[in-house]
């Protein structure tokens, strides 16, 4: 009681101080007083005592509230005043009700909360603008036939020069370098862009300058860095005096010349690199040729339109670019088509998921909300119903309906602005945590939710619009009532057997309260299921160590010696069974696919291309180490190197697209895309490579030394828990090259990329399912109890004349329970109906299942015992005696 | 009471502001002046008047002030304000053309018609 009456009273001071109300009423207050010892002085004068000539003063001046409120109308305050008058009533009623204003402000708080929070990050994710000047004319290049927008060095420069429609045309590509200012060299993420990049977008740099188009004089020109404004805080502690520094970036000296603006962080969304490189020193940082024009590594090309260009019109300028280059190098460049997307999120490769998905989270919390109010209502009217008396009472002495109804809804408005404001607060804090969550440590991933003054309307809107909705609810009682019958009868009760909208409301929100809690069933339970899948590797035992061998700055040619000494050391580690290399490991965050022929093709052009398979760099002893089994043939060994045959090991898939059949690969020939002929000497099992959800892929293993990499993927495995292994073989690596950064993770590790969609889409369904048994819970709850205190006579009858406890129960709450099971039905059905559309998102997530199946009627069930349970032990409490005296 | 009118409705603010213009009064004095000049013939709801007093000094055509009064108690005075003066001058005409008008229409006869 103490509690929200602190706070009341707290309103009540905080809204007289700003009204200046209280000055008024005071005056007005010490006016009545004057006139009432005027009247008294005369009265007095006739003769009266002063006792009753003040009596007789008071009577003849009649109500002091009419004239309080008739001062005020007259003062010109009408409506501010009114309102305030309507809001210090309100309070005044909702005080006297500690625990349904808890309850409600609780409900409510939990949905606005919940659509904050998946509003706000709806907002960073989707609808915020990229953070450069004028956004909307920076397109990313995507391709027309998938969503990517990967292009090859010189296919850029051609069209970044050809173009009519772009002001300018910029590239950008994420790699990981080896930094070394000073201290023990670290691995960060950077982005190598054009020269033309900042200029492109318009930016200004926060410290030193940037470097432009005109920096680049052909490779290794322009060894320049521009630090972003974060990376600068945090390594190099806001230190001004960085421009100018000479650091080592893949052990080549770079200088760095500029600090980026403290709001950007790349073109990516969610991807904060440390620092921006000229594309035009790759060669540096990586072993790729970058004037390849079939090597389609530049990550991203973006373009600014010019002014006045539409984008239909710049696809078709890039399309009739795409067909030229087609033309001229049949042999390098494949379909090349074009589309223009958002640059934020990749393009439609996350933008379409990820709007999907909030989409749908947004839809969920929408319904929340809908369940919150819809219990609400009911929690309102049926609080209506029992103050059926006074409101007949007031209806009586002549206060009219609309002034009843203001009041409620003022209840209702200052309810939901509570809740609302809990509910904002709590959702704040969330967010700011969100911020801060770095998901993948080894990658600057992260994405500011923090919400805005965007953020903070939506809330008031929703605030104030369930409060209208809820408020809503009971005005056809009250303008239906008839003060005369309910003053005899003594409630506002509804006919019996009649379904009232409070009870369509209650199995709305139990049916949809059921739909999340099988929805998240099924999704944990998916979940669950899908990391005990047979993924064509072993996860347990197994830890991964990778580095790039170029961020050590170590040429071509002493890479794969690099390597086979890394291997080594591990094997000789102490508790290490085998040890295995690959490029890229399956279900990890690189993967990379090629062309091949059949043994037939000769014109090797890509739409000749016999299959596009993934492709993987591996060691011998790879397989043994990765847990992957052999179904025919031989590992690699060391000696399938450069001067021996060409030679690979398949999938199934591959072979059956190749081959027909997996039996007959064995000992066959197909052409790589350089034209070799390599033989097929083995045949793995079917693994999951790219996605959990994928079907069967086609991928093909060449040996590390035929197909060398300087990405290496060191696949660990041990007989026992590999963890503290870790540090042993860090030690071990660091003694080979202690200039060389690496990362060490357990293999279960690497797939978090891969897990993360899964995972947040089962948490999320698992909050809102949990939200939602707590709305269902309040409003069968509310209902239950309504239903017992409007019938405490009738059951006190019933037990006074010998009624069983089963009987008295069935009677109090027949009606809940039965709202109840058709609610969990209607919900199961659905939910069962909503889980297909799951199994997208999560594997395995089949709502059919005997455990899901159970689980969620149970957990309905208990959701039931909760809510009726007090009232239930209230109508077995009743004693018959005291109800029938009080009656 | 059974001798004393009950006022017209809209006339409560004539009287108020004739009443005040014969001099500074506060609330319960508007009342008992009211009951003076009208021969003790209109009766005006306590509880109304201050309504009515309120009325007024928001739209400009009193002032008030605390004060003494001759009981020697605390109490608000009302006075005219020049547009009080002014609005009494326009609501008399008004009244009395309504009154002639009034009292010609009521004395009318069966012949005149």
């Amino acid at each position: 009681m103490n509690f929200p009456g602190n706070i009341f009273g707290y309103l009540r001071c905080l809204g007289a101080k700003w009204f200046r109300r209280s000055h008024l009423a005071d005056e007005m207050e010490d006016e009545v007083r004057s006139h009432l010892e005027h009247r008294a002085d005369d009265l007095a004068r006739t003769g009266m005592s002063r006792a009753a000539a003040e009596r007789q003063a008071r009577i003849e001046f009649g109500a002091r509230g009419r004239y309080r409120e008739e001062s005020y109308q007259a003062l010109g305050g009408s409506l501010i005043q009114g309102v305030f008058q309507d809001v210090q009533f309100a309070v005044r009623i909702l005080r006297k009700s500690p625990g349904f204003v808890c309850a409600a402000v609780v409900t409510l708080a939990l949905a606005i909360g919940a659509n904050a929070v998946v509003f706000s990050i709806m907002n960073a994710f989707v609808l915020r603008p990229l953070n450069v000047p004028d956004p909307q004319s920076v397109y990313e290049l995507q391709h027309g036939d998938e969503a990517s927008g990967y292009e090859s060095y010189p296919n850029y420069l051609d069209i970044r020069d050809r173009n009519h429609t772009f002001d300018s045309v910029m590239a950008s590509n994420i790699l990981p370098v080896g930094l070394d200012s000073g201290e023990n060299p670290t691995r960060e993420w950077v982005v190598e862009v054009s020269g033309n990049y900042f200029d492109g977008l318009q930016l200004q740099p926060y410290l030193g300058h940037f470097f432009h188009a005109t920096d680049e004089h052909g490779p290794n020109s322009a060894p320049y860095i521009v630090l972003s404004h974060a990376f600068w805080h945090t390594h190099f502690q806001d230190d001004r005096g960085v421009i100018g520094r000479v650091v080592q970036v893949d052990r080549h000296p770079f200088t760095i010349i500029g600090v980026a603006p403290p709001g950007f962080a790349g073109t990516l969304l969610f991807f904060n690199p440390g620092f921006y490189v000229p594309i035009v020193n790759h060669s540096q940082l990586g072993v790729n040729d970058m004037n390849a024009r079939e090597s389609r590594w530049i990550f991203m090309t973006m373009g600014r339109l010019k002014k006045g260009v539409k984008p239909a019109q710049a696809m078709a300028d890039l399309n009739a670019i795409g067909a030229e280059l087609r033309r001229s190098y049949p042999k390098q460049v494949g379909n090349m088509t074009f589309s223009l997307a958002s640059p934020a999120l990749y393009g439609d490769y996350l933008g379409k998921p990820v709007k999907a998905f909030m989409a749908g989270l947004m839809l969920l919390a929408a319904l929340i909300l809908l369940a919150a109010c819809a219990n609400l209502g009911s929690l309102f009217s049926a609080r209506a119903a029992d103050r059926a008396k006074e409101v007949a009472l007031r209806l009586a002495l002549g206060s009219n309906r609309r002034r009843i109804l203001r009041a409620l809804f003022t209840e209702a408005i200052l309810v939901s602005l509570l809740g609302g404001a809990v509910g904002l607060l709590g959702s704040v804090v969330l967010l700011r945590a969100l911020s801060a969550w770095q998901p993948f440590p080894r990658w600057p991933i992260h994405v500011p939710v923090n919400p805005d003054a965007r953020v903070y309307l939506v809330a008031l809107m929703l605030t104030l619009a369930s409060g209208l909705l809820f408020g809503a609810v009971p005005v056809k009682q009250i303008l239906h009532a008839n003060p005369y019958e309910i003053v005899k009868a003594g409630s506002m009760g509804r006919a019996g057997g009649k379904i009232s909208l409070r009870d369509v409301l209650l199995v709305a929100q139990i049916a949809i309260c059921a739909v999340l809690v099988t929805a998240s069933l099924v999704a944990v339970r998916g979940l669950a299921h899908s990391l005990h899948d047979d993924f064509g590797f072993r996860m347990d035992n197994t830890m991964l160590v990778d580095t790039d061998l170029s961020t050590a700055g170590y040429p071509v040619d002493r890479v794969p010696a690099m390597q086979k000494r890394m291997i080594e050391t591990l094997e000789t580690t102490p508790g290490v069974e085998s040890v295995g290399l690959n490029d890229n490991v399956p279900l990890g965050d690189g993967s990379e696919d090629t062309t091949v022929y059949t043994d037939a093709t000769t014109a090797l052009e890509p739409v000749n291309a016999a299959c596009h398979p993934t492709v993987y760099s591996v060691s011998p002893g790879y397989f043994h180490a990765a847990g992957t089994a052999l179904l025919q043939g031989r590992e690699f060994t060391w000696h399938d190197d450069q001067g021996a045959p060409r030679v690979a090991i398949v999938n199934p898939e591959f072979a059956r697209k190749l081959f027909g059949s997996p039996e007959n690969a064995m000992g066959r020939f197909f052409k790589l895309r350089d034209g070799a002929r390599a033989q097929v000497i083995g045949l793995v099992e079917q693994g999951k490579y790219l996605a959990l959800t994928e079907a069967p892929q086609p991928a093909i293993f060449l040996p590390i030394l035929q197909n060398p990499s300087t990405n290496t993927w060191l696949v660990v495995h041990s007989n026992r828990d590999p963890v503290p292994l870790a540090q042993a073989m860090r030690k071990r690596l660091q003694q080979l090259d202690p200039g060389l950064p690496f990362y060490i993770q357990p293999r279960i590790g690497e797939m978090d990329p891969i897990l993360f969609g899964p995972r947040m889409a089962t948490m999320a369904l698992g909050v809102m399912g949990m939200m939602g048994a707590m709305l269902a819970i309040t409003g069968v709850f509310a209902m239950a109890a309504y239903s017992v205190s409007k019938r405490m006579r009738e059951l006190g009858i019933r037990i006074a004349l010998g009624a069983r406890r089963r009987e008295v129960l069935l009677s109090a709450l027949g009606r809940a329970f039965k709202l109840l099971a058709v609610g969990s039905g209607t919900g199961l059905l659905l939910g069962i109906l909503a889980s297909r559309v799951l199994a997208m998102i999560v594997l395995k997530a089949t709502p059919d299942d005997p455990l899901v199946l159970t689980g969620a009627v149970l957990a309905m069930a208990a959701l039931g015992l909760v809510a009726t349970w007090i009232p239930a032990q209230r109508a077995l409490g009743i004693d018959p005696m005291t109800l029938l005296r009080e009656a | 009471m059974g001798d004393q009118a009950q006022i017209l409705p809209g006339t409560l603010d004539l009287l108020i502001l004739k009443a005040v213009s014969l001099g500074p009064l506060h609330g319960y004095g508007v009342l008992l002046r009211i009951g003076q000049i009208s021969g003790q013939a209109l009766l005006i709801e306590q509880g109304a008047l201050y309504p009515a007093l309120f009325r007024l000094v928001r739209q400009g055509l009193l002032t008030a002030d605390w004060g003494i009064s001759e009981n020697n108690r605390k109490a608000k005075f009302y006075e005219l304000t020049v547009a009080g003066r002014k609005r009494l001058g326009e609501e008399l005409e008004g009244w009395n053309r309504l009154a002639a008008a009034m009292s010609t229409a009521l004395d009318a006869r069966p012949e005149e018609v």
